[in-house]
Formats: structure tokens, C-alpha cells, sequence
């Protein structure tokens, strides 16, 4: 829609949308770029006269090595992707069987129960961790993965449940009536005939939960506590800095390998992702 | 090819058992499908939600059940001036994030909204700051602002913009910006990105039509754009704000609420009262007094959202 010189579609859309990708992108170029560079060049002060911040000559694996053999850093990846994985199925099969009766089956107090899930998709972790520890604690799931499979779903499920809604909503009627007709149950209508039509709102809600678990950080590190048990972002955090030491090479290391099966994982999804955030935003 | 799989079951399965004649009845059949979730949100939300109130009524601490004490924990922390503090730094961090989030999110999906090469590229790249774990890009951010070796200091050194160091983290007012700054970071991707599935929503034609009759851009994005974009714009702003009003990580990253208390928020001082010193209950009064103001924005928002459509 830019008319008229070359020079405005300079001004108007290629500089800013430069600048953009520079201020968006530029965090994960210095991820790489430190994860790879040697102690020596890393702490040269940023005033000295031979030092080139963007580029090192003499990359080196020594931060990544130090990871895997000097720290829990595969268990970490592991433990993450464990929980990331379970609580991301219970979400699913609790959003997905609660999306189909609440927007496809009448029954009494259906709208207000749709009301409270959708007040719980607005609760933040950080109003409820501290009493959420304390039940953990009692319930004996402290320091499990289970504190994290099971607590992870309060957030997942609502915007499964609402993601799920807009899919089931979308599927006619009739397609399951005839399914009826001709003899299946109710059950059999949803497992064979309506859950399979809603497969990508599936999809889109399964990745976002997983990236959403992925990423959560409160819970782990208020109810995980053994250096063993922990996932990527609470291990990187309290292992790789000892009192004030910040040990940047293998931080940023463990930054950038703790990223990378998360971004594979979006990068296969991306347009069921968007499809995800939208969904969840728009509803 | 589904139809043909379900007619095959159910006539080899033809007098259903009790259990699926019950299932057959809608009511059951919804209460059967819903109690997964409201076993897990009433034993991992409603419940604790009761706890958290409970204690912070009391005067527990780890391991020591306590006593009822009242509102004494509620009349401490106001008087609390690392609190005020606190209070203060939401309300500005908030703030002044969703307004800079906004503009530059509608900006940049106004941008990604033309016709050009590498377009869904572009859209996938531009998602990254929301989708990798914050508390791990938050690190390259405080790498970023090390007091000895930042590369924005050298930037700014070699443009010739400032002759000292800057020492980022260490000032208070200094501290606040950089963790703003890393907050608009991490949210704009997400306004970007929803707003344009709004703007795709928009018909082309509207535009050209007041284009033909003399509208100059500027015009055309306040009278077009805009009052069509605003629905969802209140949604992602509701989504945002609280997101961001109850923000953990990039604080307890940046920081840890220092430099001397000066940057904490709701949630970064409640972890620290009630994890890093153990005063359970006053650490539970400090997250629930977020509770009013969450309530007032999703109640506030969820009513003009009201507005906005019925009109």
C-alpha cells in the first residue's frame, strides 16, 4: 500500500522492519556467539582496544562440554521434557473432553462452569505458589516431577478447554446426528466422528501447552529442589551461578541448547502455533 | 471413511451395557467428560486459593503451623516501604510496557500485514522472544547489561555516545528501564502476531475505498483501522496486562529485586518474603494483595470487551 518514490518504501517498511528483526533477534545472535567464544576473549572488558564483540575467530566447545560432563545439564533436558510431555497429554485429554461438553452438550450450570474456567485461564502462577507449595508438600509430591505434571495442567487445560470450544463449535451438527442414526452411541460420536474433524485445534493446543510448560518457571523452582530433579531453566539459573560468579560461556550454553528443542518443536508447528495464540486470544 | 469405521463397531456391539446407556444421556455424559478438569483446577487452583487466604490470616512460617493473627500480615506489608516500592514498580512496569508493547506491536503487524518475499518467514523468526523460555533469554539480556562487559556500552562507546561505563543493573532508575526494556522485548512478538490475525480480518477493500475518496493514511488507520482492530486489541491488552502485572522471571533474572529492594514487584517480593525467608504467611498476603487489582482489570476489560460488541 506504499505509493509513489522508492525512497518511502525504504523509509516506511524496509528500515523499520530492519531495525525490528536487529532489536528481536539480536539476544539469541549473542546467545551463540558467547556459548561458542573462549573464556579469554569473553572477559576482555568492553573498553579494551583489540576486542571485537561480534565475531571470535577461535570457537571453541569447551562451555557446552562443561555442561554435559561438569553439570546435570542432560537431565535436566531430560526431566523438562518429561514434564513438558505429560502435562501437556493430561491437558489435552482434560481440554478436549471438557471443550466437547461445554460447547456441544446442554446441561444444567453449562454456562457458568464455562465462566470459571475461563477466570481460571486468567489466574497467574505467582498468586498462588506459596499456599500451591505447602499442598505439595502435604500431598508428598515435593521435589517429583508429579509437583509440576499435575500443577502445570491449571493453566494448561483452561486455554485447551477454550481453544477447543472454537474448533468443536465449527463442526456441524448434522455430521454427528447422522453418526447417531445409524446407531452409535453419544461416545462413540465424539471419539470416531467429532474429535477427529477438531485434530488441528488439537495440534494447535498441544504445542502452545507444550511450549507454555516448557517455559514455566515458578512452580519448578519453588517445588523442585534437588539439583537432579530440576528442568532446564531452574538448573541453568541456581547451578551455573555460585553466589556472585556468573559462569557466562556454559550459561549461555545451556541457554541456547535449553532453547533449541523447544524452537524445533514450534518450528514444525508454526502455523498451528499462531493458530494456537490467536485461537486463545480471540476464542 | 470415520462413518464407515463407527457403523462397523456399533453393530457388532448391538445391546449396549448399563454404563453406556448412561453415557447416552447428555447430562451424565457431560458430567463424565468435565470432572478431569474440575478435579484438577478445584485441587490445584480453588483449593490452594482457600489455603492462601487462610494463611495469610495466620503467622505460619516453614515448619511452624502458626496462629490466627487477623489482618496483622495486610497492616505490616502496607506499612511496608519496600512494598510501597513494590506496588509502585508493578504499576509503572505495567504501564509503561503495555503502552510501548502496543505501539510497537501494531506497528510492527502493520508491517508484517503487506505483501512481501519470505513473508511467513519472517512471522515464524519474529515469534522467537515469545517462544523460548524466558528465564533463558533473560540471561542473554543481563549478559547484555553486565556492568564490565556490555556490549551495549561497547555500541555506545564507539558511536561516541557516552566516554564512561554505564552500570546498567547497578541504579535503581537505570535497573527499572533494562528490565522494561526486556519486557517489551518479550511481549511484543505476541501483540504483533495477534494483531495481525485482526488486521487480516479487515477487508482491503474498506481501505481502497477511502483511499479513492481522499483519506491520507494517517486518517485511514484512525477512522478504519483502528475502531475495527479495537476488539481485539482489549483482548490482547487483557491477556497482557495481567501476564505482566503478575510477572516473575524477568525481575528475579535481572535483578533479584536489587539493586537494595529498588526493583521488586508483586510476585519477586512475595518470593522472597515467603520462599527466600520463610515467612509463609506474609508471603501469601504480599501475592493475594495482587488479587483486587487482577480482579478490577479482568472485570473492567471483560465489560468494555461487552461494549465493544454489542455495539
Amino acid at each position: 500500500m506504499i505509493e509513489g518514490a522508492r525512497w518511502r518504501k525504504w523509509v516506511f517498511f524496509y528500515v523499520p522492519m530492519a531495525l525490528f528483526l536487529l532489536f528481536l533477534l539480536f539476544p539469541f545472535y549473542w546467545m551463540v556467539i558467547t556459548s561458542v567464544r573462549p573464556d579469554g576473549e569473553l572477559y576482555r572488558p568492553w573498553n579494551s582496544s583489540n576486542y571485537n564483540p561480534f565475531w571470535t575467530w577461535k570457537p571453541t566447545w569447551d562451555h557446552v562440554r562443561y555442561l554435559f560432563e561438569e553439570t546435570l545439564f542432560a537431565s535436566w533436558l531430560w526431566n523438562t521434557t518429561f514434564i513438558a510431555l505429560a502435562s501437556t497429554a493430561i491437558s489435552l485429554v482434560c481440554g478436549v473432553f471438557a471443550g466437547y461438553a461445554l460447547s456441544r452438550l446442554n446441561f444444567p450450570f453449562a454456562g457458568s462452569l464455562g465462566t470459571a474456567i475461563f477466570i481460571t485461564y486468567l489466574v497467574p502462577q505467582t498468586l498462588l505458589f506459596i499456599p500451591l507449595a505447602e499442598i505439595i508438600r502435604n500431598y508428598r509430591l515435593g521435589d517429583t516431577p508429579w509437583s509440576l505434571i499435575l500443577t502445570y495442567p491449571t493453566f494448561l487445560i483452561p486455554f485447551c478447554t477454550w481453544i477447543m470450544m472454537g474448533y468443536f463449535k465449527a463442526v456441524p451438527k448434522e455430521l454427528e446426528e447422522c453418526a447417531r442414526i445409524d446407531g452409535a452411541s453419544r461416545w462413540q460420536a465424539m471419539l470416531y466422528i467429532v474429535i477427529p474433524v477438531a485434530v488441528p485445534g488439537i495440534l494447535s493446543a498441544g504445542i502452545f501447552a507444550f511450549t507454555l510448560s516448557w517455559n514455566e518457571f515458578i512452580y519448578a523452582l519453588v517445588f523442585l529442589s534437588s539439583p537432579e530433579q530440576k528442568t532446564v531453566p531452574v538448573g541453568v539459573t541456581s547451578e551455573l551461578i555460585r553466589g556472585d560468579v556468573f559462569y557466562w560461556g556454559p550459561l549461555m550454553a545451556g541457554a541456547l541448547l535449553g532453547s533449541i528443542p523447544v524452537a524445533i518443536a514450534y518450528s514444525f508447528f508454526v502455523e498451528h502455533y499462531v493458530a494456537g495464540l490467536t485461537g486463545s486470544v480471540k476464542g | 471413511m470415520a462413518i464407515s469405521a463407527v457403523s462397523d463397531t456399533t453393530l457388532r456391539e448391538a445391546p449396549p451395557p448399563r454404563r453406556q446407556r448412561l453415557l447416552e444421556d447428555e447430562r451424565w455424559l457431560a458430567f463424565v467428560l468435565l470432572v478431569p478438569t474440575i478435579v484438577l483446577l478445584g485441587m490445584f487452583i480453588a483449593y490452594p486459593f482457600m489455603r492462601g487466604i487462610l494463611l495469610s490470616v495466620t503467622s505460619s512460617r516453614v515448619g511452624i503451623p502458626g496462629d490466627f493473627v487477623g489482618l496483622a500480615n495486610f497492616y505490616k506489608i502496607f506499612n511496608d516501604g519496600i512494598f510501597r516500592t513494590a506496588v509502585y514498580n508493578t504499576f509503572l512496569y505495567t504501564g509503561v510496557t503495555t503502552v510501548f508493547k502496543l505501539a510497537l506491536g501494531l506497528w510492527l503487524a502493520m508491517l508484517l500485514n503487506r505483501n512481501f518475499r519470505g513473508k511467513a518467514f519472517m512471522r515464524a523468526f519474529i515469534l522467537l522472544p515469545f517462544i523460548i523460555p524466558t528465564v533463558l533469554s533473560t540471561f542473554a539480556w543481563k549478559w547484555m547489561f553486565d556492568p564490565t562487559f556490555s556490549v551495549l556500552n561497547w555500541l555506545l562507546y564507539h558511536f561516541g555516545l557516552i566516554t564512561g561505563r554505564i552500570n546498567w543493573l547497578g541504579d535503581p532508575d537505570l535497573a527499572m528501564i533494562s528490565i522494561i526494556i526486556v519486557n517489551i522485548w518479550r511481549g511484543v512478538p505476541f501483540f504483533a502476531i495477534s494483531l495481525l490475525a485482526g488486521l487480516q480480518t479487515i477487508s482491503p477493500e474498506l481501505n481502497e475505498a477511502a483511499a479513492i475518496d481522499g483519506a491520507k493514511p494517517w486518517q485511514r488507520f484512525w477512522h478504519i483501522t483502528w475502531p475495527l482492530l479495537l476488539p481485539v486489541t482489549m483482548v490482547v491488552m487483557l491477556f497482557s496486562v495481567i501476564q505482566t502485572f503478575a510477572d516473575f522471571q524477568i525481575v528475579y533474572v535481572m535483578t533479584g529485586g536489587g539493586p537494595a529492594n529498588a526493583t521488586h514487584l508483586f510476585a519477586t517480593y512475595a518470593y522472597q518474603i515467603g520462599v527466600g525467608t520463610g515467612l509463609l504467611s506474609e508471603g501469601a498476603a504480599i501475592s493475594l494483595a495482587m488479587f483486587p487489582v487482577l480482579f478490577l482489570i479482568v472485570v473492567l476489560q471483560l465489560l468494555y470487551i461487552r461494549r465493544v460488541e454489542v455495539r
